[in-house]
């Protein structure tokens, strides 16, 4: 096959192709390793040999150095330019600045599969620190699950997508990619790679895609320990408080990578928002969505012991759905599902997925009689029938999500149908279609609505019993205020209903959260606490609750924000002369001048100044420009940007006269209230930490409180 | 009279407008045909609308939009054109046909019927009503109680 670098020389391999060689050795042992793991826990569960348990947790603790070390014989590789790998002549460039090259592990396929695993074999080894001594049946059953995915992704890595793969020359000029060095060939060292994808030189992308994997790799314990427990037949929620926090934590991964990854898209991709409903967004969103369903539903089971076989669904759709979201992204479907049949690395995701969802759900089937719920439900208004509708709307949003984005391939795919049986070939048409954001955006929002209320509602209702009467009571004051604050926006001129109920409902949910706080201080303050300390004990005593409603406080400020976008958001194009002004609202854009410079390290810029007025008021000068990458031939859109707490001013370049700069066309957005998506997300991250944070030993803990006791009860001198 | 000069403003309004919408005569603005734009999206740039989209075939698309709207093209038209000469998958949303109701079909019907299962679940359970209500005091107490507990065994 032919490959597409620039020059090519002959050269002796140098010193870096041993780092390689042991990188690929390291992965074949981790490889074994997880195979070895997997069968060990298995015999020693099966024939109960707890030496060969012990044996397996050995194997599964190794897996992460082991994999350490193929990882770092990588980013070694991508920083000392080793372009005999084809992965590194595809990913890193001489320009590059160095902190790239290593970021430039996760910046293409084979990379970020053994990135994938690494993260896993760091959990792996992290969960097998713990104290099994109170659950020990569940240990074989956790390495085997958590192995068995491992050497999945490992077997990915090695077979299909291997960054070990060396680039060969044959006699004849022609280039190999191959592992092993074929006969009669000489190793092909490309003078210059290509460089990691312009639109990946972000710091907010290179911090993403750690953030979203290990979010991934964190619903794999949860899913672990969920089958251990069915294996084991263990029908109460040990399962659920061992890894509650597990969960947490995967959770505030994914929900930060989810952020950054808007952030990323709204400072580089030059389109005014920071969602576009895009399948491999909804790929991450996916198990974010079914992981909430999780954290909520569990507290069910916790509190009442009902619904154990909806938490061991969820978390087995979490589990699939992280696997189905790299699969998305992975597997080259989403371009065409043709290409998806063409690469290997499909068909084996396809597999994968389809055999663990039917192990999983086989296992449920198999321990359904003794999963049922210990009471049944007592009142429609307890709060755990709030959180069965809750489950039912992230349901239902997810069922959207998934919907969207299959539907196309679904319909592609179609076209076999059709040219198989002609008579039909015009319902099966196997034409391809998009699904855009006007779709999930009329479907999701009054699910999403529906949430906020529950989050106003649920927290003032009790577990178990709830009436109309003390749920009214409860309610009344907060539900004053924020019809206050809608007859306020009715007065200060808004109109839109959608925007109207939506602002509505989050002045709701806000006041309920804040009176929830209010509240529990003046309980404690009654003791004689003052109101900051009383407020620190409050969350400090109950951070799983507290920290759910702070997460609650982002979620308000991440939905102004989203509101102020979807409902405010207003646009206008147009060329301008030097000097010229372009109106939008109350801002106008004056065109100064445009200027083109190579920076030196591979990029042609082109940047315009702009004057930005707010009426009469020079607010200052923004610099949007278009960076042109020559070794992808790819260009990034960065936009001028003067941010506020009311609203953003939002400048692309769209079009130039290239050499005189005489006339140049710009895109403004004034997107309102955007910035409350960002600081919404950092309040949601806090209160996940809160939440999140692990507890002190409880043995600690009294021999504390003890310890304070007596403290303050000894007589002072 | 006053017919005469209704007449009058009638013409000169008429005029007015007229002799505005010549002036424009330069053809759509970038916002008209944007409107337009980022309901399209083109078979390359996946995923990416075509107001957006800084690629240069996206930049013909755009204007061509332009040209048509020129042309006197209604929006309709316009939209058809684009999906008569590269398929459905230029619009922002499957046309409401053949087998593509399925995507507006699916979705609400599995809410419905989770609504239904989540019904028959929690048909045991009862509305209770303000009589004989628990008080206020009751919903946290739970968490009053834990709060009590702490600060006791702090004295």
């Amino acid at each position: 096959m032919k490959r597409p670098f620039p020059r090519r020389s002959k050269v002796n391999l140098p010193p870096e192709h041993m780092i390689a060689d042991l990188g690929l050795g390291a992965l074949l042992i981790a490889f074994m390793l997880a195979l070895y793991g997997s069968a060990a826990a298995w015999i020693g569960a099966r024939r109960n040999r707890q030496n060969w348990v012990a044996s397996a947790r050995i194997a599964m603790l190794l897996s992460f150095p082991v994999i350490s070390v193929a990882a770092l014989c990588l980013v070694y590789s991508l920083v000392h330019l080793d372009f005999n790998l084809e992965y590194v002549a595809m990913v890193s460039s001489r320009s590059m600045p160095q902190y790239l090259r290593a970021t430039a592990l996760w910046g293409g396929q084979p990379g970020s599969l053994l990135f994938w695993a690494w993260l896993m074999s760091a959990f792996a080894s992290l969960v097998m620190l713990r104290d099994w001594r109170r659950d020990r049946p569940f240990l074989p059953w956790v390495i085997f699950v958590v192995m068995i995915t491992l050497g999945f992704f490992l077997a990915l890595t090695l077979f299909f997508e291997n960054p070990f793969t060396h680039l060969w020359q044959g006699a004849d000029g022609t280039v190999w990619s191959q592992v092993l060095r074929p006969n009669g060939a000489v190793p092909f060292i490309p003078a210059d790679g290509n460089g990691l994808n312009p639109l990946l030189r972000h710091p907010g992308m290179i911090i993403h895609p750690p953030m979203l994997y290990l979010g991934f790799v964190s619903f794999v314990i949860p899913f672990a320990f969920a089958i251990a427990a069915l294996i084991t037949g263990r029908s109460d929620d040990r399962w659920i408080r061992l890894t509650r926090r597990w969960t947490l934590w995967a959770w505030l991964f994914l929900a930060l990578g989810l952020l950054l990854g808007s952030r990323w898209a709204y400072d580089v991709l030059g389109w005014g928002g920071y969602w576009g409903w895009d399948p491999v967004e909804i790929a991450a969103f996916m198990p974010f969505l079914t992981g909430t369903a999780f954290l909520h539903s569990v507290m069910i089971q916790e509190k009442s012991g009902l619904f154990k076989h909806w938490n061991m669904l969820l978390i087995i759709l979490t589990y699939d759905l992280v696997i189905f979201g790299t699969f998305l992204t992975r597997s080259g479907v989403l371009s065409s599902v043709h290409a998806f049949a063409q690469s290997a690395i499909g068909p084996s995701f396809f597999v994968f997925i389809a055999g663990t969802l039917t192990a999983s759900l086989f296992l449920l089937s198999q321990r359904w009689g003794s999963l049922k719920s210990e009471t049944g439900m007592s009142s429609l208004l307890s709060r755990e029938s709030l959180f069965l509708v809750n489950n039912l709307l992230f349901m239902g949003i997810l069922i959207v999500c998934f919907w969207g984005v299959v539907f196309p391939l679904v319909t592609e795919a179609s076209g076999i149908i059709g040219s198989a049986i002609p008579s039909l070939s015009g319902i099966f048409t196997g034409q391809k279609i998009t699904v855009g954001p006007v779709f999930y955006e009329r479907a999701t929002g009054p699910l999403w609505a529906g949430l906020l209320l529950l989050m106003g509602i649920a927290p003032l209702s009790a577990w178990r019993a709830s009436t109309t009467r003390t749920l009214g009571r409860a309610i009344w004051k907060p539900f004053a205020v924020s019809v206050l604050v809608l007859a306020g926006l009715l007065v200060n001129g808004m109109r839109q209903p959608g925007a109207l109920l939506a602002l509505w409902l989050c002045a709701f949910v806000f006041t309920v959260t804040v009176f929830e706080f209010w509240r529990g201080a003046r309980a404690r303050r009654t003791h004689g606490e003052n109101f900051f300390l009383a407020m620190w004990n409050l969350i400090g005593r109950n951070r799983r609750r507290y920290g759910g409603y702070i997460i609650h406080l982002g979620v308000v400020l991440i939905a102004v924000g989203i509101i102020g976008i979807e409902f405010f958001q207003q646009e206008t194009q147009g060329q301008l002369a030097a000097g010229e002004r372009l109106q939008l609202g109350a801002y106008s854009l004056q065109y100064e001048s445009l200027a083109e410079f190579d920076l030196g390290d591979g990029r042609l810029v082109d940047r315009a100044v702009v004057n930005v007025f707010k009426g009469d008021e020079y607010l200052g000068q923004l610099f949007p420009r278009r960076d042109y990458f020559y070794e992808s031939q790819q260009a990034m859109t960065i936009p001028g940007l003067r941010s506020t707490f009311e609203e953003d001013f939002y400048v692309i370049l769209v079009e130039w006269e290239p050499l005189s700069g005489e006339h140049a066309t710009f895109k403004i957005y004034l997107n309102p209230l955007v910035n409350w998506v960002w600081l919404g997300g950092f309040v949601f991250i806090v209160g996940n930490l809160v939440a999140a944070w692990p507890e002190p030993e409880p043995g600690l803990e009294r021999r504390r409180v003890k310890a304070t006791i007596q403290g303050a009860k000894a007589p002072v001198n | 009279m006053r017919h005469i000069f209704a007449f009058l403003l009638f013409v000169f309004a008429v005029g007015f407008f007229a002799g505005g919408v010549a002036a424009q005569g330069e053809g759509p603005s970038d916002d008209e045909v944007n409107a337009i734009a980022k309901n399209l999206y083109c078979p390359v740039c996946a995923n990416v609308p075509l107001d957006v989209c800084p690629t240069l075939a996206c930049q013909r698309w755009r204007q061509q939009i332009a040209d048509k709207l020129t042309a006197g093209w209604s929006e309709q038209q316009i939209y058809d054109y684009f999906v008569e000469q590269y398929g459905d998958q230029v619009l922002a949303a499957p046309p409401a046909r053949g087998l593509n109701w399925l995507v507006y079909l699916v979705p609400p019907l599995a809410l419905l019927l989770g609504a239904v299962l989540l019904g028959r679940l929690l048909r045991g359970a009862k509305m209770p009503t303000g009589a004989g209500a628990e008080p206020l005091d009751t919903i946290y107490s739970d968490y009053a109680k834990r709060i009590e507990d702490e600060l006791e065994e702090r004295r």
